[in-house]
């Protein structure tokens, strides 16, 4: 990787990051994509609430409001095309009051102005009868149809594993520390002393977005860290509701979120706290009440007792409220793809699209490639089998026999696979976001250490050294 | 000198009230004759059993448990460790196979096979 | 599809002692499907010393414990499935698991669920503050220390003093840890007198009672945790925070009975017990289907899950043998002071029978009174009762015969 030098920088991994390096790949464009972490989706791609936004909510004219409309579509095709789990659950805003109900007729209008029809305002009790578990002081909601959800860290590590499988490569643990231009090229330099060199930078760090522009001289981005506070409950809570359940945003706040997930879980949150670093990822008992009691508030027969984790993300807001994508005015040919937060996930597909487009328009040649190919293996090949075909898959492949994650049923082989595949897993975080293994009830309590044991194998190394989540963060310190 | 003890010899825990008076050790609030013992040991010289682990050196990996084949003094269980810590055995090991002779008066034995 | 008279899942204690009991009660056809590569469960990782005094009349430790069993099973030459995990089964006695060779099938007369427990996890406490690693539940910082010989960590803070906590507290210090603090949220200790003296007391480890951990420190591994009193509804006292630094967290907060594939089986549950509902047999709800050990209800002692395994093992071949098939069943219900009663049913038309029970909260002297309306059907004094320990009445069958109605517990101070 030394010394290598590449058309297009893109620097931070997450959806924003994965799905414009994916992009690239489409047009045969050498592509190197730098993460600081030792993973993809460790920001807010890695902890949000997993939503596929209808449309409604984004002021009309805006960014937010353009990509959010022509994204939703987009991003179910490119997620059944890379096999990640997405669902068209619908969605519901419930108002729990006449003046709140007010407040639908708002989103309603907005969404017709953003070009989103498939909405229609219902009372209460026709929310109750979709809704059997919907609190009785709804009165009424605005039906988003268009509505999904999407597992965001799963799509990360697809968007990143097909353009790596097309030929773009992804550097982790690259903490870009400085950004010299030479000539027509980017000089980018890590913590560590590694050089890339590019001819155009894509700056999609998210939290650090604005540092990163800092770098070429560019001090416009100014991003507010927000923490969101979530509870995710079992499976055996997954069916309290079957679409995600809002609340109209009032002065208090945006309101707490009921959904479930596509893997089956119940998910609820998030806060929204400023807070002075994005690396303030802590959980807070306030913010933890804040969730459960908020959460009641929609659907009052979830049961708290089976949360099974509660995690904090932190979004990158931009105190203008819209997302900030174009070339930067201080440096050209470097691409400012910042204050990516609600709803860039939907987005995801439209924000790539639209920065291959700015590309184009600065001089980029683009051709497709006539090698790409945008469909990626599915992971979960396995689990989708019947019981016939496992017996036949595993009498050829006996580590799928061996069931290693027993709440969720991940058997060896599938671990092995999600440190093989791109972009390869690489501690035990890795290979429980991209198998499951690990999410389950007991959290890894029986199953981390034959994951350490896996992972130390695959990758040649000693359990020492195998972490968390990269960094100092080592399992066991030392043999007795 | 007069002792309030917890028995440890089995689940049960009963508070034992010691009394040494000379060479005389009275223990009362005991319910079987294992807790009298117990109870005279403790004051006088308190003993316990270490269980630990030895390093298989021909399994990656793989520690064969261990124990004192009979309590030891409470005040040897580190040096009893230390002993134990910089064994190791080679498998096959059987339970009871005798891993460490005398250490502070016991043997150190195998509690698992290691085929 | 294989066809088995008796299936048998997990070969822990509960699997083995259930086996062995249904082989001597005549049913020859025994097969124990067990994950692991070995039988024995948790208790090959429980190399500490006190088991089987009960049970066997001598002190083993876990391993020796397993390894009594494990001979008891080979001398009838019962069959063993080992690595091999059981994915499901139906209420018509169907088991599906799979291995290294394949997907298997097999259809048994009867079958015994034997899966054990897990432990709480962090995520089901709520605590805040960031998600470091060095965070382990106690079990699985002493399968990663006495299984596969790795230390875990230098500076330890333990939340929980059941059992599992207090045993990890010494094994840390003997492997040359420090640990600074065993942490109980509620006034007193979950686990036995004796642990408290020989894994804390011995090692000069100081026990905070109405104490948790509020805040858990540290990005990428543990570097503290804030531990604080708690209040009577065990609401963290802020006053009382207090910072310690550490590498390790242990949680020793609770064992929750596996039940996935029970639930799966359409077997009705206790909310209370987290394990099936049973007869004097060990029966579930689902006929032929019978449940013991800690997947049925947590125990204190191997010795004990040993005892009622051999229930389920002598009732499943009974079962299987067409002999049971008592229409004579009452409820048993927990009444005042008592937390819950197992069985939930009983036969009122059977041989003697023992009820086991926890009570709610610490008591010194106490009675119990099973009685059935105004009928009392048996009565037992005892001197202290607490929720860590489960206490044994036996119903007498000639006091049984008479009732017809539900039996109920109450607990009298005394």
């Amino acid at each position: 990787m030394n010394n290598m030098k590449y058309t297009v920088a893109v620097i931070g991994v997450g959806v924003i990051g994965g799905m414009i390096g994916r992009e690239l790949t489409r047009y045969g464009i050498k592509t190197v994509m730098l993460e600081k972490g030792n993973d993809v989706a460790l920001g807010a791609s890695k902890a949000n609430s997993g939503i596929v936004h209808g449309g409604y909510d984004p002021e009309p004219g805006t960014l937010k409001a353009k990509l959010n409309a022509s994204g939703v579509e987009k991003l179910f095709n490119t997620a059944l095309e890379l096999n990640v789990p997405i669902k068209r659950n619908e969605s519901f805003v419930c108002a729990f009051s006449e003046e709140e109900k007010e407040h639908l007729d708002v989103l309603y209008k907005r969404g017709h102005e953003n070009g989103i029809t498939a909405l229609e305002i219902i009372d209460g009790d026709k929310a109750r009868e979709l809704e059997k578990n919907l609190s009785e002081s709804v009165v009424a909601a605005l039906w988003v149809k268009n509505a999904g959800i999407v597992c965001p860290y799963e799509l990360t590590v697809a968007s990143v594993g097909n353009a790596m499988d097309n030929g773009a490569s992804l550097v982790t643990d690259f903490e870009v520390t400085s950004i010299s231009k030479n000539g027509d090229a980017f000089e980018i330099t890590s913590k560590d002393g590694r050089t890339v060199y590019a001819d155009y930078v894509i700056n999609s760090a998210g939290a650090y977005s604005g540092k990163i522009a800092s770098l070429v001289g560019d001090d416009s981005i100014e991003i507010i860290p927000r923490a969101g506070e979530y509870l995710l409950l079992d499976k055996s809570e997954g069916e309290r509701v079957s679409r995600t359940i809002f609340q109209v945003p009032t002065k208090e706040g945006k309101g707490i979120l009921v959904s479930p997930t596509v893997d089956g879980n119940l998910l609820t949150g998030p806060t929204a706290a400023v807070v002075a670093s994005p690396a303030n990822k802590e959980t807070t008992a306030d913010g933890m009440n804040k969730v459960n009691t908020l959460a009641l508030k929609s659907v009052p027969t979830v049961n708290f007792r089976n949360v099974i984790t509660s995690f904090t993300g932190v979004r990158s807001s931009n105190k203008d409220g819209d997302f900030i994508i174009g070339e930067s005015a201080a440096c050209p040919q470097f691409i400012n793809v910042a204050a990516i937060d609600s709803p860039g996930l939907t987005c995801c597909v439209s924000i790539a699209e639209y920065v291959i487009d700015i590309l184009k328009g600065i001089g980029l040649t683009l051709e497709k490639s006539a090698s790409f190919n945008g469909k990626r293996n599915d992971p979960h090949f396995f689990r989708k089998m019947n019981d016939d075909e496992k017996n036949e898959f595993i009498k050829a492949n006996p580590a799928y026999g061996r069931i290693v994650c027993r709440c969720e049923g991940i058997s060896e082989g599938e671990m092995r696979y999600a440190v093989r595949t791109n972009p390869p897993a690489r501690d035990l975080d890795g290979v429980k976001r991209r198998t499951r293994a690990g999410m389950g009830r007991c959290q890894g309590g029986f199953c981390s250490p034959t994951v350490m044991k896996l992972i130390a194998e695959e990758r040649g190394i000693g359990k020492e050294q195998v972490t968390k989540n990269g960094g100092g963060s080592y399992i066991v310190t030392e043999k007795l | 000198m007069e002792r309030n003890l917890t028995c440890i010899l089995c689940p049960r825990g009963c508070t034992l009230n010691v009394t040494v008076d000379g060479d005389n050790v009275f223990v009362t609030g005991n319910s079987c004759p294992r807790g009298r013992y117990y109870g005279e040991e403790e004051v006088v010289s308190p003993k316990r059993t270490v269980t630990s682990i030895v390093r298989v050196s021909n399994r990656e990996d793989v520690m064969v448990s261990v124990k004192t084949e009979t309590p030891v003094a409470k005040s040897d269980i580190f040096t009893v460790m230390d002993k134990i810590r910089n064994a190791s055995v080679t498998a096959p090991v059987k339970v009871g196979d005798v891993i460490l002779t005398d250490v502070c008066g016991s043997n150190i034995i195998a509690t698992k096979n290691i085929d | 599809m294989e066809n088995h008279d008796i299936v048998i899942i997990g070969g822990g204690p509960a699997g083995m002692a259930a086996a062995v009991a249904a082989f001597d009660s005549g049913i020859k056809d025994v097969v124990i499907i067990d994950r692991e590569k070995e039988v024995g469960g948790i208790l090959r990782q429980c190399i500490h010393n006190g088991f089987g005094l009960h049970k066997l009349g001598k002190e083993l430790t876990g391993p020796e414990y397993a390894h009594h069993y494990q001979l008891e099973v080979e001398k009838r030459g019962i069959t063993v499935c080992a690595d091999t995990t059981v994915l499901s089964v139906t209420p018509d006695k169907v088991v599906t698991a799979t291995n290294t060779c394949g997907i298997l099938k097999l259809q048994a007369k009867a079958v015994i669920l034997a899966m054990g427990c897990r432990e709480r996890s962090r995520g089901a406490l709520n605590i805040p503050g960031t998600r470091p690693s060095g965070v382990f539940s106690a079990g699985c910082a002493q399968k990663l220390i006495n299984c596969e010989g790795y230390s875990v960590g230098k500076k330890v803070v333990i939340l929980g003093s059941g059992d599992i906590g207090l045993i990890m507290a010494r094994r840390m210090s003997l492997e040359g840890a420090s640990v600074e603090a065993v942490c109980e949220i509620m006034p007193y200790s979950g686990g036995l007198t004796r642990n408290i003296v020989q894994c804390l007391e011995d090692y000069g480890i100081p026990l905070y009672l109405n104490t948790t951990v509020a805040e858990i420190h540290g990005n990428e591994r543990l570097t503290g945790v804030t531990i604080a009193e708690v209040d009577e509804r065990r609401q963290v006292k802020p006053e009382t925070k207090r910072y310690i630094s550490c590498d390790t967290l242990l949680l020793s907060v609770g064992l929750i009975p596996e039940n996935e594939l029970t639930r799966g089986a359409g077997i009705g549950i206790d909310p209370i017990t987290g394990g099936a509902v049973v007869d004097e047999n060990r029966m579930t709800d689902v006929s032929g289907i019978f449940a013991c050990g800690n997947v049925l209800q947590v125990h204190d002692l191997v010795d004990y899950v040993s005892d009622e395994a051999e229930i389920a093992g002598k009732g499943a071949a009974n079962y299987v043998k067409g002999l049971d098939r008592a229409e004579n069943r009452v409820k048993a219900v927990a009444g005042n002071g008592v937390r819950y009663v197992l069985p939930q049913r009983v036969n009122t038309r059977g041989g003697d029978t023992d009820i086991f029970l926890r009570v709610t909260a610490p008591f010194g002297k106490v009675k119990f009174t099973v009685k059935s309306g105004d009928t009392v059907i048996a009565t037992a004094v005892k001197l202290r009762a607490t929720p860590g320990e489960m206490e044994k009445i036996t119903l007498k069958a000639a006091k049984l015969r008479d009732v017809d109605g539900d039996i109920r517990v109450d607990l009298e101070e005394m």
